[in-house]
C-alpha cells in the first residue's frame, strides 16, 4: 500500500466529470477518433470506473480516409479493454445521398463527419457523448461548457449557454436533446502529452517522426496519398514529419520533425513556435471556421 | 504540476486584454501563428498597437461589436504553475457571469485604470471577490504609465480601495497592491524601472508565489457520494466502491465515518485510486473507497466524519445570484443541485436585495431579475447536508435548475 495519494489537479476533475455523466446519463458514448486526446479520454474513463469496465461504448465516426495506422491501433485497443466498439462510416452517408462528397484543391471530408455523427446520435438514443476537445485548441472552442447542451438538430446555441458554477454539472435536458461531454476542457496540448508521457499510454505511431511522402502547399506539409486532391503541378518528397494531431488525411498538416520517442515530442511542443491548430487545414479556412462547424453539430 | 484559476473581471477599457496578453507575450506562452493573426486583425482594424481581445473574444458576436460576452479561458504556463485564466465582462449585465468566472477560481486579479482610480466597477468585482470568498485577491493598479508613474497616485488609489475592504467581513482575504503598466510591460513579468519606489513583486512574481493546496478554504471533510461502483467480476465480486471526490479535508483508512441522511456509521477500509490503494486521499482528490460494513449507501449520500457532522435541514437562508431571463418570485419551484445531490426547493421568502456596490440593502422585494443578488429563504422537500459557504466554500454552495427550461437559473451561496 502506498501512504498518501498525491493529485493531479487535471487528472481529478476530468475523473469526476467522468463519474457525472455516468450518473447522470442513461445512454452516454465516448466519441473515439484513435488520436492522442481520445487515448487520454480511455485512460481517464478506466481511473473512473475501476474495477469495473468502463460503462459506456466507444464510438468512431469513420471518414474512410483515415490513417491506416490509426484505424489498426482502434482496434488493438478496443480488444484490450473488452469494451463495444461501434463504427459509423462517413462513405454510407455519401451512399445514401445525405451528404455530397467535396471536390477540388481542398476538398475534405471533414465537414461531412457531422451527418454521420447526428445519425449515430439519433440511431442509438444517446444522450451524451464524450468528446475530447479542448479549450486551449481554439478561440471557439475556448468557450465551450464542460457540459454542452445540443439541441434536437445538435446544434451548439453559443450566446444561450449554461453558465457552470463551481464543480455542479447540470445535465438535465429534454427528450431530443443530447450534451456533448468534454473532460479534458482545460488541458493544454502539453498537459496531454506530458500525461501520455508520465502514464506511459501507446499512441499510433504517425505521433512520431517517420519518412513520409508528402508535398507543400500554403506553407503546409500534406500527405501524399489517394485520399488528398493534389495538383500536377505539386511536388512530391520524401521527408521526415510526425503528426500532431491526428484527423481525417484530408485536414491534417505534418510538421518537420526527428523527434521518435514521446519524450523527445514532448519537448519538441514545449519549444514550438507554432499551436496545434496551426497545422490543421480546416481551421483555415475562415477566422470563424471553427463556431461554424459547431453549431452545425460538429464536434 | 500545479494548476492556479484566477479570474479577471473588467472592460475593454481598462486595459484587461493588455494585460493578459503582456502575461502570455512575456510569458512567451503566445505562438507564432497566433501572435501572427492578432497582428493581421489588429492591422486590420486600423489599431497601432496589436489588440489581444482577438486572441480571447473567441465569437463572431464578440468580435464584432468589440465586446466579451461569454467568460473566455486563457491558458498559459510557467516551469512552475500552470495558469488559467477565467476572463469575464465587467459590467453589470455580467453580473452572472463574474459570478461564475469566479466560483471555479482560487485568485482573482482586479484592475484599476490609475487614471480613474476606484470606480463603480471596482466595486462590484471587490463584492463579487467577496461574495465567491476568493482567498487571493490582487488589485492591479494599471496604466501608470499615463500618471507619469506617480506614487502619490498610486498611494491615493491604494487608501480608496482600503476603504472598501474596511466594509468587507472576509479576514483571511489576503489584498495584494500592485502598480503596473500592461502596454509597457512594468510590473507584469518583469520588474519596473520606472517605479523604483515600488519594492513589491510583480504580477507574475507573486502568482508564483502563491500556494495552490493553500489556497483552497478548508474546512471539514465531505465526501459527496457521486456513483457507486459495483464490478460483479470474479476477482471484485463483493466489491461496493463509493467513487467521490473529497472536499475541506483529508480521509484516511481507519477513519470513523457516518453516512447521510441514513445515519448509519462505519469504518473507512480501502482508499483507491484507478489499480493502486492509498493509506490517504488528499482534498480534492476523485478517489473510492470502500466501508467495513454493507451499509445501503447510493449517489447524493454523503460520508463525513463522525464528529464533523454538517447542517441536516430542509430550511434555509441563501445568497442567491440570479442568471436567467425568467424571474425569481415568492412560491416558485426549482430543482436545487447541491454538490451531486437533487432536491426540490420552493422560494418561501425574498428577503432583500443586495447592492453590488456596498451600498445597503433593498427591502420589500416581490422578483429577482437576472444579475440581481439577493438573501432568499427556501424550502425543500427533503433534507439536505451543508455547511454555510463561508465556512465550506464547496459544500455551502448550490445552483437552481428551471424545472421546465432545465436551465442552471441561479447560484446560491448558504448563510
Amino acid at each position: 500500500m502506498t501512504e498518501k495519494l498525491h493529485i493531479n489537479a487535471l487528472e481529478n476533475e476530468a475523473i469526476y466529470i467522468f463519474r457525472e455523466v455516468a450518473a447522470q446519463f442513461e445512454k452516454p458514448v465516448l466519441l473515439f477518433s484513435g488520436g492522442k486526446d481520445s487515448i487520454t479520454l480511455v485512460r481517464l474513463a478506466q481511473k473512473a470506473f475501476f474495477p469495473a469496465k468502463i460503462p459506456f461504448p466507444l464510438m468512431h465516426i469513420d471518414t474512410g480516409h483515415n490513417f491506416p495506422e490509426t484505424i489498426e491501433f482502434r482496434d488493438r485497443l478496443v480488444e484490450e479493454l473488452g469494451v463495444e466498439l461501434i463504427v459509423r462510416n462517413v462513405q454510407d452517408s455519401i451512399d445514401q445521398g445525405k451528404v455530397k462528397e467535396e471536390s477540388g484543391r481542398y476538398s475534405s471530408r471533414n465537414m461531412l463527419q457531422t451527418t454521420t455523427l447526428l445519425d449515430a446520435i439519433e440511431e442509438f438514443k444517446f444522450d451524451a457523448c464524450i468528446g475530447g476537445a479542448r479549450r486551449d485548441e481554439e478561440k471557439a472552442r475556448a468557450k465551450e461548457r464542460i457540459f454542452s447542451v445540443r439541441d434536437d438538430f445538435g446544434q451548439w446555441d453559443e450566446k444561450n449557454q449554461r453558465p457552470e458554477l463551481f464543480d455542479m454539472l447540470n445535465g438535465q435536458i429534454e427528450l431530443g436533446q443530447n450534451v456533448r461531454v468534454f473532460p479534458i476542457s482545460n488541458w493544454t496540448e502539453l498537459d496531454v502529452w506530458t500525461y501520455i508521457e508520465n502514464e506511459n499510454l501507446e499512441i499510433p505511431s504517425i505521433y512520431f517522426a517517420h519518412k513520409r511522402n508528402i508535398f507543400m502547399r500554403d506553407g503546409l506539409i500534406w500527405s501524399a496519398s489517394e485520399h488528398v486532391y493534389k495538383d500536377e503541378e505539386e511536388q512530391v518528397e520524401e521527408r521526415m514529419v510526425r503528426f500532431r494531431t491526428v484527423g481525417d488525411m484530408s485536414c491534417t498538416a505534418a510538421v518537420d520533425s526527428y523527434a521518435t520517442t514521446i519524450s523527445q515530442v514532448v519537448a519538441e511542443i514545449r519549444d514550438s513556435s507554432i499551436s496545434e491548430r496551426g497545422a490543421r487545414i480546416d481551421d483555415k479556412r475562415s477566422e470563424a471556421a471553427m463556431e461554424k462547424r459547431k453549431q452545425q453539430g460538429y464536434f | 504540476m500545479e494548476v492556479l484559476k484566477i479570474a479577471t473581471a473588467g472592460s475593454v477599457d481598462d486595459g484587461k486584454s493588455t494585460l493578459i496578453g503582456r502575461l502570455l507575450y512575456d510569458t512567451k506562452s503566445l505562438t507564432d501563428d497566433k501572435l501572427e493573426a492578432i497582428e493581421r486583425s489588429s492591422k486590420q482594424k486600423g489599431y497601432d498597437y496589436l489588440d489581444f481581445s482577438l486572441a480571447t473574444d473567441g465569437l463572431v458576436a464578440e468580435r464584432e461589436q468589440g465586446i466579451t460576452i461569454d467568460v473566455a479561458h486563457i491558458y498559459f504556463s510557467t516551469k512552475t504553475k500552470s495558469y488559467i485564466i477565467a476572463d469575464t465582462p465587467g459590467h453589470v449585465e455580467y453580473t452572472r457571469n463574474m459570478v461564475t468566472g469566479a466560483s471555479t477560481s482560487q485568485a482573482a486579479i482586479i484592475l484599476i485604470d490609475a487614471r480613474h482610480g476606484v470606480i463603480e466597477q471596482t466595486f462590484r468585482h471587490f463584492f463579487i471577490n467577496n461574495l465567491l470568498r476568493i482567498k487571493d485577491v490582487i488589485v492591479a493598479v494599471n496604466k501608470m504609465d499615463l500618471v507619469d508613474f506617480s506614487e502619490e497616485r498610486y498611494n491615493e488609489i491604494k487608501a480608496d480601495f482600503q476603504k472598501l475592504v474596511d466594509k468587507s467581513d472576509y479576514e483571511d482575504q489576503n489584498i495584494t497592491f500592485i502598480p503596473v503598466s500592461a502596454l509597457k510591460g512594468d510590473n507584469v513579468v518583469e520588474k519596473s524601472n520606472s517605479m523604483y519606489w515600488f519594492k513589491g513583486q510583480t504580477l507574475l512574481e507573486h502568482l508564483e508565489k502563491l500556494d495552490t493546496k493553500d489556497i483552497y478554504n478548508r474546512g471539514r471533510v465531505r465526501f459527496p457520494v457521486q456513483y457507486v461502483i459495483r464490478p460483479k467480476t470474479e476477482e471484485y465480486h463483493d466489491f461496493r466502491g463509493y467513487a467521490g471526490k473529497v472536499y475541506g479535508g483529508e480521509i484516511k483508512v481507519g477513519d470513523e465515518v457516518i453516512v447521510l441522511p441514513s445515519e448509519t456509521k462505519s469504518i473507512v477500509k480501502e482508499i483507491y485510486f484507478y489499480d493502486k490503494k492509498f493509506e490517504t486521499a488528499a482534498r480534492r482528490s476523485s478517489c473510492t473507497i470502500t466501508l467495513e460494513d454493507n451499509v445501503n449507501v447510493s449517489r447524493g449520500d454523503m460520508i463525513v466524519k463522525v464528529d464533523e457532522l454538517p447542517k441536516v435541514q430542509k430550511q434555509f437562508m441563501a445568497t442567491i445570484s440570479w442568471m436567467d431571463a425568467k424571474n425569481l418570485t415568492v412560491g416558485s419551484k426549482y430543482v436545487l443541485q447541491h454538490g451531486v445531490n437533487k432536491v426540490l426547493a420552493k422560494v418561501s421568502t425574498i428577503n432583500h436585495k443586495i447592492e453590488t456596490d456596498f451600498s445597503g440593502i433593498k427591502s420589500d422585494i416581490s422578483s429577482l431579475g437576472m444579475n440581481d443578488i439577493a438573501s432568499v429563504s427556501f424550502q425543500l422537500n427533503k433534507p439536505i447536508f451543508f455547511d454555510s459557504f463561508k465556512e465550506h466554500r464547496t459544500n455551502g454552495a448550490f445552483i437552481l435548475i428551471d424545472p421546465q427550461t432545465n436551465n442552471t437559473a441561479g447560484a446560491g451561496f448558504i448563510e
